[in-house]
């Protein structure tokens, strides 16, 4: 009855190849983005920017990118959290030996060298396919890590590689309360976005997805699979460097490269897997039900049941809901959160008279 | 029908392909035509898919030359033989299950489309233009082959028949002079037969596109080809018009049964 297409009359190929071709979807968005630049800033308390949105935005980022090559260009990756790392050690050396590089330069180069890297691991997948390929990205995480926690020049000779990020000015502007950062973070993450939107759209994404779905049919309607292939790695590895100085500039403020470890990888991964492989809007809500759904039940918990049982034994039982709970949405949509909510979009677009 | 049977186009001679030790082809040589349809027959086994992808560069062939448009060619990737104009569809169906009709028949386009991903991503001027133009070539393939109703589903949703004809508006989408088509009517009923003989002959016809055609249904093969040449166990055992091989005791023999 609200989300239904009748009376939406498309008069040109313009207007049909949209963004956004439907109307409801348009102001969905819009409302979207005024709520989360202008009203979370009213309401939310520190707490939630800083600990909850901040991060959620951040994975939300990570994922898109890990969702461009292994949802899009159908290649598997379990280097995420190290091309992470890549974008973070990146942005701290462009700002620590150039002066007065402006942070978003900077940002976007740390992305480009998270994106050369990419490249460079993404090499196997000319070859492999898979889960081999799985465990061939597993060498960037590795190696990453090793080899910034063995050289101390990426991390300016600090004691086991942390880095501290510097202060981050934009215009004369410091970011260094919660708010400015999460909008920051913000502004970022949907100025991506859109980008990640736009590609998917277009002739780069219907490439990325035929490689996915059939290469060799891809292949001989004249698709390169090589250039094809690196290119994923290359954008998707730039998501994750952005993600990663965001991770350390807006989030942690100091990290190590022992923080970008598999355990990450694996993390984001989840994300992509309960959000929906193959989506934008997935990305977004994987990222946001592996960040809020242990702090839910962690209120929950302690709520509810926090003065039968004790401390210990709650935080092991959020740990069994929480897998619980990944188990059950996977056996209800396999195809993620994000595919339910096409669902009910393709049923609302009937409702109420689905006949 | 004023059709024009025009210069070899496509010259294979002396082709041979081996896997390890099993031969493939052996020794195989035929040409195509500007404008005909050329249908490849065999039973099971013989070679003809083979000698597609032979043609469209798939595989390498050990021995032989392959002539296209006069110009010789040697160990040419699919996608060099995608961008002199060779498309092809497939026997088992390869359309990108993930995708819409529609996106799957403008990767048909993709050869065409110039922009890069960052026009892409920013999606202003060139890019924008360039997809509506491509989108409008592609709604003529779709009209062609009557599928408008289905621009917008998802390839998987869709029955055989039609996934079939998606198939064949991707390829047509590449605007090809040379079609190889993959058994492009097998497993349908007697209708949808019909309506993809006049899909297939229409392209021919209207487009003037030299088509090369797989298919085990005889009374097809016979109705639509100008020529045929018959494949068994990876040899050529004949070749010429439908009604000379039809004819010749050694393709009854071989393919057809025993003459009774």
């Amino acid at each position: 009855m609200f989300y239904r297409e009748a009376g939406q009359f498309k008069a040109s190929y313009r207007e049909d190849q949209q963004i956004f071709p439907i109307r409801q979807d348009r102001i969905g968005i819009v409302a979207a983005i005024v709520f989360f630049f202008l009203v979370v800033p009213l309401i939310a308390n520190q707490y939630w920017l800083q600990a909850i949105l901040t991060p959620v935005l951040i994975f939300s980022l990570a994922a898109l990118g890990l969702n461009i090559l292994t949802g899009y260009a159908g290649q598997l990756s379990l280097g995420s959290a190290a091309f992470m790392a890549v974008g973070a050690f990146g942005t701290y050396n462009f700002m620590l030996r150039m002066d007065g590089i402006p942070f978003l330069v900077a940002l976007v180069l740390g992305g480009l060298c998270a994106a050369v890297v990419g490249i460079l691991f993404g090499l196997p997948s000319l070859r492999i396919k898979g889960f081999y390929l799985a465990v061939a990205t597993l060498a960037a995480q590795f190696f990453i890590v090793w080899v910034l926690v063995k050289f101390g020049w990426f991390s300016n000779h600090s004691t086991s590689g942390v880095i501290t990020a510097q202060h981050v000015e934009i215009l004369g502007y410091t970011f260094d309360s919660p708010l400015s950062k999460y909008l920051l973070t913000l502004a970022v993450v949907v100025v991506f976005a859109l980008l990640a939107k736009n590609m998917v759209r277009s002739a780069t994404g219907r490439k990325w997805m035929a490689v996915r779905d059939m290469d060799v049919a891809a292949e001989v309607i004249g698709i390169r699979l090589m250039g094809t292939k690196l290119q994923a790695f290359a954008i998707s590895s730039f998501y994750c460097g952005v993600a990663g100085a965001l991770y350390a500039y807006m989030y942690l403020g100091t990290v190590e490269p022992e923080g970008f470890n598999l355990d990450l990888s694996f993390k984001i991964l989840f994300m992509i897997i309960i959000g929906g492989v193959g989506s934008i809007l997935g990305s977004f809500i994987g990222a946001a039900f592996i960040v809020l759904l242990p702090v839910f039940l962690n209120v929950a918990m302690h709520t509810s049941l926090g003065e039968f049982i004790p401390a210990n034994i709650a935080a092991n039982l959020e740990l069994i809901i929480f897998g619980g709970m990944i188990v059950f949405f996977l056996i209800v949509e396999p195809h993620g959160l994000a595919r339910l909510w096409q669902i009910a979009k393709e049923k609302l677009r009937i409702w109420p008279f689905p006949h | 029908m004023a059709r024009e049977i025009g210069e070899v186009i496509l010259d294979l001679q002396n082709i041979s392909l081996r896997f390890g030790g099993v031969k493939a082809l052996t020794d195989i040589s035929f040409n195509v035509r500007k404008h005909e349809i050329r249908a490849i027959i065999g039973p099971n086994g013989a070679g003809k898919s083979s000698m597609l992808n032979v043609i469209n560069g798939v595989y390498h062939p050990q021995e032989g030359t392959i002539m296209f448009h006069g110009k010789p060619r040697k160990d040419m990737e699919p996608h060099m033989a995608a961008s002199q104009g060779i498309a092809r569809t497939f026997q088992n169906i390869a359309l990108f299950k993930g995708m819409s009709v529609l996106d799957n028949i403008m990767t048909g386009r993709n050869l065409m489309m110039k922009s890069n991903f960052l026009q892409h991503a920013l999606f202003l001027g060139s890019a924008r233009r360039e997809e509506i133009e491509h989108r409008k070539k592609v709604e003529e393939v779709i009209e062609f082959l009557e599928i408008q109703s289905i621009r917008k589903t998802p390839v998987g949703r869709l029955p055989y028949g039609l996934q079939k004809r998606v198939e064949l508006a991707r390829a047509l989408a590449a605007e090809p002079s040379l079609l190889l088509l993959d058994e492009p009517m097998a497993g349908m009923n007697v209708e949808e037969k019909q309506d993809m003989c006049r899909f297939v002959l229409d392209v021919n016809d209207q487009f003037g596109t030299t088509i090369v055609l797989i298919e085990h249904d005889m009374g097809v093969v016979m109705d639509i080809s100008d020529r045929v040449v018959v494949l068994d166990y990876g040899k050529k055992i004949g070749d010429g018009v439908p009604d000379e091989v039809k004819n010749d005791p050694a393709v009854i023999e071989a393919y057809l049964g025993t003459s009774h």
